[in-house]
């Protein structure tokens, strides 16, 4: 037997649970301040106010300390090209610092994603981040990366891939610095075509060697900017996917796009991660020809993917498993709050498997079932709780060597000295540990409370789940209300929504 | 607080009655489901990449103390095992199983183009890919999945730790991780999660709805199992008062009861040793020796250390040379230890590392990690390894 997913939902009105769909799916869900539009506009009126926020062009983000900025970035006015012209103790405070300031970035980024106008945009620069996935442990590097994905995250795909593939970041991750006409490093070449633009299965080996020597001397100077070294570049004839000639970098770039295998296997991404995990691969083709006809014009292809009926399919309703910044951002955007110490939502992302700056391989998060085992679930299902009770979350992270460099992480009180005062640091850090990470919030109720305002008792909760779940559950009414606090409609009100969003279901959008 | 056997029958009992559950709880209304003679596998990760050559000494290779001037550890220091290799002065039970033929060396195992990152190395090392290919499931994970294709026992695999590494993710199935059963056991007991598990909804099968139904309740579920499975065999040896050693009481108790369990895996760190190496490496490896000292005499006395492997890996070694800091930079191929009553092998079983042809300072490998794990999976735990690790991988004779 078979039942419907949206069986139960007693009073909901179909419009609000397809711009619920939308506002997940092209943004970080529903805000608490948009839940007139929810109720009130058709979803192509909520589209289009959708596209008009992403329009305006982003405000780069600019958070390096001062003291980088001196060290790195005015070093180059005398003509400092490279990186190693930091002495061993600059480098080792620079990236100290780094690890800092990309923390820094990392919440700035997530603020943005929280309240920023272009949900659209920024979803899209998720989208991107996890696709052009690089992770320097340079701030400056990792800052740039970032600008290049949110100012051309809407734009044309080839603008993007240029501008990535020029920048320090992506550069150094995949080791095109290395890459010398006497010794290629066939890195950036291979992910180039395996992940960025065809996937495995459309270039041979060949391909790799002959794409890897056009990129040879592509390299950036210290501060990042894109350098061409003339002399360490093989100008010698190359042939690649049965083009041959003198071919430059650009050109192999040029001959990806040309293929629509690259239109195919990016639409096939985005449908995925916008969609429906499970690609229907005649929607794919169709979508991936025209935006190959359009000249991979991203905003376009976005625009046909939301505006079609087949979005709206059950199938595609409540079937997608949240990442932990698409689900933390979603709650901070329901119940808007403020932390007393911001820091724990980089805990919290490191304890679901997502860090922002930090993913696990440039093959980015893979998503869907994997953001989910024993510990992520029990974790997500208990943390709702934790944020109402200000409770302390008792789980530890696993050490991130790459980050810390043997330096003692705090977050973990891992790397310890042996020593006596290390000793006993150690011991006064592992006890904070046992006592676990408080979250100290306080949520900001009053719009929360005030959408239920019209509600009649009967259909209060199914009003609250409507809200917050984007699939049925059962639990709604006699399961429910032992759980809640009925002393007063507002604690009602309250529980209710913790309680709903301590479900499976709460996951999936 | 004492739980009674009931607690959990009961969980099972309802679970039981709501059709969307699986049929696995089932399973844990039998007795014991780990038949007698059955082998247990326990991974210790040494994470942050061991110092390899500091581990299992050259005490007789120039090259291994002209490039060590001063972290190379003196032959008349080390422990020795034969003329040319030593043993780590704090590994003194390591000498003790190596004597007793329960101990067995690997040397320079790795994979073909290093990655020197801890966390892509480490990614290598735990989905047993190439260095040129990234899986996004583990390969014990990959075990559970071919072992539990319909499987009824999602306790088969237990990480001690609060976050499930990736060896552990299967694509279907997926190890539990646990600091410590009570604990689990405490968490689990929100009445609040029993009643969604009760009233959940019903899902059509492979959807993502009705595979959270299913890991929640393989949680709640494997949560009661192993807090009563642990408390079964208390056992009375003392380990020492440290997160490892407490880690091998707990894994230790769960092997002596009836828990249906074939894999444990722990980790022990940092041993990212750019600076002040000796000092940390001698602590780590302290407490390593200990516990594991704990550990083997708990499982001889209960006459179990014939059925249980434990082995060693850290995602890279170090340079041969050591740096100016005190310490030594990532390095590639390392060793590993095995460590039974039930080798068939034992001893250094192949060689030592040959540090006159290296590759940019480092060691070259001469023995793929997925030798070692093939191994394990076919001749240990019975596994077509051919599936679980995508290719053939020739089997070495330590079991």
């Amino acid at each position: 037997m078979k039942m419907s997913n949206r069986q139960g939902f007693v009073s909901m009105n179909s419009n609000q649970l397809k711009n619920q769909h939308l506002l997940w799916r092209a943004g970080f869900g529903p805000a608490a301040d948009q839940v007139y539009h929810i109720r009130h506009l058709t979803p192509k009126k909520l589209f289009r106010l959708i596209l008009r926020s992403a329009n305006n062009d982003p405000v780069p983000f600019d958070v390096a300390t001062l003291s980088l900025n001196a060290l790195v970035m005015e070093k180059g006015d005398n003509g400092f090209p490279k990186r190693g012209e930091l002495s061993p103790e600059e480098k080792k405070n620079f990236r100290r610092q780094s690890v800092l300031d990309i923390k820094t970035l990392n919440l700035h980024w997530l603020q943005e994603m929280m309240d920023g106008e272009a949900q659209l945009r920024e979803k899209m620069a998720l989208f991107w981040h996890g696709h052009f996935a690089s992770k320097t442990v340079n701030i400056f590097y990792d800052q740039a990366l970032l600008n290049i994905i949110r100012q051309h995250a809407l734009g044309n795909f080839r603008d993007l891939l240029f501008k990535v593939s020029k920048s320090a970041s992506m550069i150094r991750f995949l080791n095109n610095n290395q890459n010398k006409k006497d010794h290629p490093n066939e890195n950036f070449a291979r992910e180039l075509m395996e992940l960025f633009t065809m996937g495995r299965g459309n270039y041979t080996e060949h391909d790799v060697k002959e794409s890897a020597r056009a990129f040879t001397g592509w390299g950036t100077t210290l501060q990042g900017a894109f350098e061409f070294r003339k002399r360490q570049h093989d100008d010698d004839g190359k042939t690649f996917l049965g083009k041959t000639g003198n071919l430059s970098g650009e050109d192999v770039l040029d001959i990806l796009l040309s293929k629509k295998q690259t239109a195919v296997f990016i639409t096939r991404k985005i449908y995925r991660f916008f969609v429906n995990d499970q690609a229907d691969e005649s929607r794919v083709n169709a979508l991936a020809e025209d935006f190959y006809q359009n000249k991979y014009d991203i905003l376009k292809l976005m625009v046909a993917i939301f505006s079609s009926d087949w979005f709206y399919d059950e199938k595609n309703i409540g079937t997608h498993i949240k990442s932990p910044v698409e689900w933390l951002v979603g709650i901070r955007r329901q119940l808007p709050q403020d932390f007393e110490n911001p820091d724990v939502q980089i805990l919290i992302q490191r304890l679901l498997g997502q860090v922002l700056f930090n993913p696990p391989n440039v093959a980015g998060w893979p998503g869907g079932k994997r953001w989910i085992d024993s510990s992520s679930l029990m974790l997500r299902l208990r943390i709702p709780q934790i944020m109402y009770a200000s409770d302390a979350i008792l789980m530890r992270p696993k050490d991130d060597d790459d980050l810390m460099m043997g330096m003692k992480d705090r977050a973990t009180g891992a790397n310890r000295q042996s020593g006596p005062m290390e000793r006993m640091e150690a011991q006064q850090s592992s006890a904070k540990n046992r006592a676990g990470q408080i979250i100290r919030t306080k949520i900001h109720w009053e719009t929360f409370l005030d959408h239920f305002r019209d509600s009649s008792d009967e259909d209060l909760l199914a009003n609250i789940q409507e809200l917050l779940l984007q699939s049925n559950t059962s639990m709604a009414e006699a399961g429910m209300k032992k759980y809640l606090d009925q002393s007063s409609r507002n604690t009602m009100i309250q529980s209710a929504a913790i309680r709903f969003m301590s479900t499976p279901e709460y996951q999936l959008c | 607080m004492l739980i009674k056997r009931r607690t959990f029958l009961q969980l099972g009992s309802l679970a039981t009655s709501s059709f969307l559950i699986p049929n696995f709880l089932k399973a844990f209304e039998g007795k014991g489901n780990l038949t007698a003679g059955s082998n247990v596998l326990v991974i210790l990760q040494l994470s942050g990449g061991n110092d390899g050559l500091n581990t299992v000494i050259p005490v007789r290779n120039d090259i291994y103390y002209r490039e060590r001037p001063k972290l190379g550890i003196e032959k008349e220091k080390a422990l020795l095992l034969t003329e040319e290799a030593g043993l780590h002065p704090e590994l003194t039970f390591f000498k003790t199983l190596y004597e007793e033929g329960n101990l067995a060396i690997l040397n320079e195992v790795g994979y073909p183009n290093p990655d020197r990152s801890h966390f892509r190395s480490m990614d290598i090392w735990q989905t047993a890919s190439n260095s040129n290919e990234y899986k996004s499931t583990g390969w014990l994970g990959r075990w559970l999945d071919a072992q539990c294709a319909h499987c009824d026992k999602p306790t088969q695999a237990l990480e001690i730790d609060d976050m499930l590494s990736l060896a552990l993710s299967g694509d279907q199935m997926k190890g539990i991780a646990l600091r410590d059963p009570g604990r689990l056991y405490n968490a689990s007991q929100d009445p609040f999660f029993k009643q969604i598990l009760q009233s959940g909804n019903a899902h059509p099968a492979g959807d993502s709805s009705s595979y959270l139904y299913q890991v929640m309740a393989e949680t709640l579920s494997g949560a009661d199992y192993i807090f009563e499975q642990s408390k079964i065999h208390a056992g009375n040896m003392v380990y020492p008062n440290t997160e490892i050693g407490k880690s091998f009481k707990t894994i230790s108790s769960l092997i002596c009861s009836d828990i249906n369990t074939r894999v444990y895996y722990l980790s022990l760190g940092s041993f990212d040793t750019h600076v002040n190496q000796e000092e940390r490496q001698q602590k780590l490896f302290s407490e390593m020796n200990e516990a594991i000292k704990a550990f083997t005499s708990d499982l001889k006395s209960n006459h179990r250390f014939n059925e249980v492997l434990l082995m060693t890996f850290s995602e890279f070694g170090r340079r041969v040379a050591q740096n100016a800091s005190g310490g030594t930079d990532h390095g590639t191929a390392n060793n590993m230890f095995l460590i039974s009553g039930g080798l068939k092998k034992a001893g250094l079983l192949n060689g030592m590392p040959d540090l006159a042809n290296l590759s940019e300072g480092d060691l070259q490998y001469n023995l793929d990690f997925k030798n070692v794990y093939a191994t394990v999976l076919n001749k240990w735990l019975g596994a077509d390894d051919r599936k679980i690790l995508g290719n053939k991988f020739d089997y070495l004779d330590f079991v």
